[in-house]
């Protein structure tokens, strides 16, 4: 190894291939390339934001022919009228200044583009262009062939523009404004000073603020007084009815006082309380805006496919337009869109979105090809069995766990505190007032309004959001991304684990290989990594990857046939390389399970053969073992059982392994572990798990590229990060203990409120303190408390 | 009328003015991308012209 990096890519570039360019080293063409288009266009600046910023270009022609049809275009587009139009692109490579920078500045390599305008959350830009000058397809010609190729799919067609809502920011904005200018104006009453000066203009001080209150109350608050009508109405006390009850307690009593002017009110406490409890909703809502949730096969098909007419000519056609019996051609690295029966000869198929295995499957003429398969070589030609509605995969989610919304699958930590809090805090409220309608109704009044204003339990609905917020966060930097805060109790609560096998414990980005035959020369090797650098094969890239840097010779000949190997000459030596049968005829006795093995043989002697084996991630092992004391774990898999006494050798004893699921059978499995009472994690990762992930409490999907793909699911897991499962299991259920904890804080606030209120002292002074101080403490308590356990060392 | 009452009230009165402000950006969508505006700022406004493009394109000539 050199130790060079590609001056636009930034990858290591591979010995003997580097390209010497304007004195600038260069991995490959592609990116030399790109590096001429900018520099010939004054774009150098691209460069000097970020190191190496760019990717290399793919090849994608035809990939993106569906552009030229309007019907598609149309559906695609944001804007369009006269010539102007506009498009928004998600392009998953932009990640850096540069990125921007270069995207912004797309009018200087293409005219017609009138302003370009990056999102960087979303991964998106927004290009306005002149619809007679250029078109979208070469917008996307374009932005590939400077390495920024947009991801198009299923999901943009006719995807209608989502309205953002922002009324949480709204209702913010009035509770901070109502409770920074009723501050302000209560400022006097705070001192009582007996001036009199100030007495007289008393009265036009608490007009003020009462009116300053009312946004505050009727609009900002709001939220409020809906949830916790919802909750009286479905019998299910959350910790929004004391809260609301505490708002309008509140107003009233504060309205009564001013009229009667017994006193200001608690306008201030009320704005107060306000501003802060919709800033805890605010923190909560951590979002990753470059990550989807939500995601179904929509976002993994692609728009357009083309088919073949009886005419044999060629038409681009909308997904959603292929029927039963169409011909369909489908290029090199295109997705198969619907379920058919293969026309041509052979094809490599990569079912690496569906079930995570790497290795492309060989099906020959004839042969059912499965939506959601990736055709990897030659151009193959197919006939339609099923629409794309009905295709096996797709047909998953017609399953009811899709369509039906489930709004809420549990009751959070805070509602069920709140169930025995609420009718301690009523009980109090009328023992109060029983014991002073003894002595004195006006005092009996206040004690009673007094208790339910002291009681709102701010601190306490505080806690939870400021905690999850916190922690989301917290997990996020750790490259484990939730979908929102209730997700992190259902952590804590979990029983038992599920794995999916394919794509979750194993990895596909590298095998573990084994040779098994004859001793092999170095020799031997020089000519096979050579035979083997002019394949692109996955299982030929691998084994290229795995054997020794060499020296490069000349191949005299070489041919790639898909299905069966390589049939290369060098030195006038005959080299195959591929399966059993083109090799030396071998016939395998079962052929199920088969391992996946390339043969060699140079010069008609056949030499041995490379296995590639499921290579396990990294410590799962260790996660395996440590996870088994606490947990229940069980392996699902779609693929048969030849890898059972592997795998039973790696994890502990006891652990269920279940072979052969179908996507349908996964997700009944987890229903029936969820009818016996459990808590269900699955970890998965393809769509064939989709189904289960889900069916389950917690989803978590691992993906090796965040940006990219990942199922419909809770939480979604970077690979790497994948050995540290154990640790976030642990810190959900810190979390759930510095809940506890500063419930106990904020329990013992409300009683030192009480013993004010029930005594009848309870001053509109002392209650502005209370209300801010009790909140501050818990918001700084549970901060620091949750970035204490995330760095401690959780075993 | 005591000047102290047209103080408060312009006081509010232009407290309202940056409020109204506020819901207006935020409608606008203003808030919505907190990051890209920030990168977008510190670019130059004229690219520099490279006095190599020249000399890369003669090479190019010689790859």
């Amino acid at each position: 190894m050199t130790g060079l990096s590609c001056f636009h890519c930034g990858l290591t570039i591979a010995k003997n291939e580097e390209i010497d360019f304007d004195e600038k080293k260069f991995c490959c063409a592609g990116c030399k390339t790109v590096y001429e288009i900018f520099s010939s266009n004054d774009l150098t600046s691209y460069y000097e934001f970020e190191k190496s910023p760019g990717a290399t270009p793919q090849d994608i022609a035809g990939k993106y022919d569906f552009l030229e049809n309007d019907s598609i275009l149309s559906k695609l587009l944001e804007f369009h009228e006269g010539n102007t139009a506009i498009v928004s692109l998600n392009i998953p490579h932009i990640h850096c200044s540069s990125c921007i920078w270069i995207l912004e500045n797309l009018n200087r390599l293409q005219t017609g583009i009138s302003t370009s305008q990056v999102n960087f959350h979303e991964k998106k830009v927004r290009i306005t262009y002149n619809s007679d000058i250029v078109s979208l397809k070469e917008i996307v010609y374009l932005l590939s062939s400077i390495g920024y190729e947009p991801y198009i799919s299923l999901e943009n067609y006719g995807e209608s523009k989502t309205k953002i809502d922002r009324s949480l920011t709204y209702k913010l904005g009035v509770a901070f404004f109502c409770f920074g200018n009723i501050m302000l104006l209560s400022f006097p009453e705070y001192f009582e000073m007996k001036e009199f000066w100030l007495d007289s203009y008393k009265p036009f001080f608490r007009f003020l603020i009462f009116v300053l209150a009312l946004p505050s109350f009727l609009y900002s608050a709001s939220g409020y007084y809906v949830s916790a009508y919802h909750s009286i109405k479905t019998k299910m006390l959350n910790i929004d009815i004391p809260i609301a009850l505490g708002i309008i307690v509140m107003f009233i009593r504060s309205t009564y006082d001013m009229l009667m002017d017994h006193g200001p009110g608690f306008f201030d406490s009320l704005a107060s309380l306000v501003f802060f409890m919709l800033l805890g909703k605010m923190f909560q809502t951590k979002t990753y805006s470059f990550l989807s949730f939500e995601r179904d096969f929509k976002s993994y098909f692609p728009i357009a496919v083309t088919k073949i007419n009886k005419d044999n000519s060629e038409e681009n056609a909308a997904i959603y337009d292929i029927s039963k019996g169409d011909r369909l051609l489908i290029r090199n690295q295109e997705l198969i869109p619907v379920d058919g029966i293969l026309i041509s000869e052979s094809a490599e198929i990569d079912y690496s979105f569906v079930t995570g295995e790497a290795v492309p499957i060989t099906k020959k003429s004839g042969d059912k090809v499965f939506a959601g398969g990736k055709q990897i070589g030659r151009v193959i030609e197919m006939e339609v069995l099923h629409s794309v509605s009905q295709s096996y995969l797709t047909q998953l989610w017609s399953n009811e766990i899709f369509q039906k919304k489930v709004k809420q699958k549990h009751k959070t930590i805070t509602d069920a505190i709140s169930r025995y809090f609420t009718p301690i805090l009523l009980l109090i409220a009328f023992a109060g007032f029983g014991y002073w309608i003894l002595i004195d109704a006006n005092t009996a009044f206040n004690v009673f309004t007094a208790v339910l204003i002291v009681a709102c339990p701010c601190a306490l609905a505080l806690t939870a959001p400021f905690t999850f917020g916190n922690i989301l966060r917290i997990l996020g930097k750790k490259k484990f991304y939730l979908k929102n805060a209730v997700v992190i109790e259902q952590l804590a609560k979990v029983n038992t684990i599920v794995f999916d096998k394919t794509g979750t414990i194993t990895t596909n980005k590298k095998s573990n290989i084994t040779y098994e035959g004859k001793s092999i020369s170095d020799g031997d090797i020089l000519v096979i990594k050579n035979v083997l650098r002019a394949s692109n094969h996955p299982l030929s890239r691998m084994l290229y990857d795995f054997l020794p840097e060499t020296k490069r010779i000349k191949i005299e000949d070489f041919q790639e046939i898909t299905g069966k190997g390589i049939l290369a000459i060098v030195d006038q030596k005959e080299v195959k390389i591929g399966s059993g049968q083109f090799v030396d005829d071998i016939k395998s006795d079962n052929f199920e399970i088969e391992k996946t093995a390339l043969h060699i043989k140079i010069d008609g002697v056949y030499i041995g053969k490379y296995v590639f084996q499921n290579q396990y991630r990294d410590g799962l092992e260790e996660l395996f073992r440590t996870l088994s004391k606490d947990y229940n774990i069980k392996v699902l898999s779609g693929d048969n059982d030849g890898e059972r006494v592997n795998l039973e050798t790696i994890l502990p004893k006891g652990t269920e392994l279940i072979f052969n699921q179908k996507p349908e059978q996964k997700l009944e499995y987890i229903k029936k572990l969820q009818e016996q009472g459990q808590n269900v994690m699955m970890v998965g990762d393809g769509l064939n798990d989709a189904g289960a992930l889900a069916q389950s409490d917690v989803g978590i999907s691992i993906s090796e590229n965040v940006n990219v793909f990942s199922p419909a699911c809770d939480a979604i897991l970077d690979a790497n990060e994948f050995s540290r499962l154990n640790y976030f299991l642990r810190l959900s259920h810190k979390a759930i203990f510095i809940i506890k904890m500063s419930f106990g804080l904020s329990l013992l606030y409300n009683v030192v409120g009480l013993a004010f209120a029930v005594t009848g002292n309870l001053l509109p002074l002392v209650a502005a303190i209370i209300m801010p101080l009790s909140t501050i403490t818990i918001v700084s308590f549970v901060t620091l408390m949750s970035n204490y356990f995330s760095n401690s060392n959780l075993k | 009328m005591s000047v102290i009452y047209l103080l408060i009230s312009v006081s509010i009165f232009v407290a309202v003015c940056f409020f109204i402000a506020f819901i207006v950006a935020v409608k606008s969508g203003q808030y919505d991308d907190d990051y890209t505006p920030s990168v977008r700022i510190l670019f130059d406004d004229e690219t520099k012209i490279n006095p190599q493009n020249n000399n890369s394109q003669i090479e190019e000539k010689q790859v």
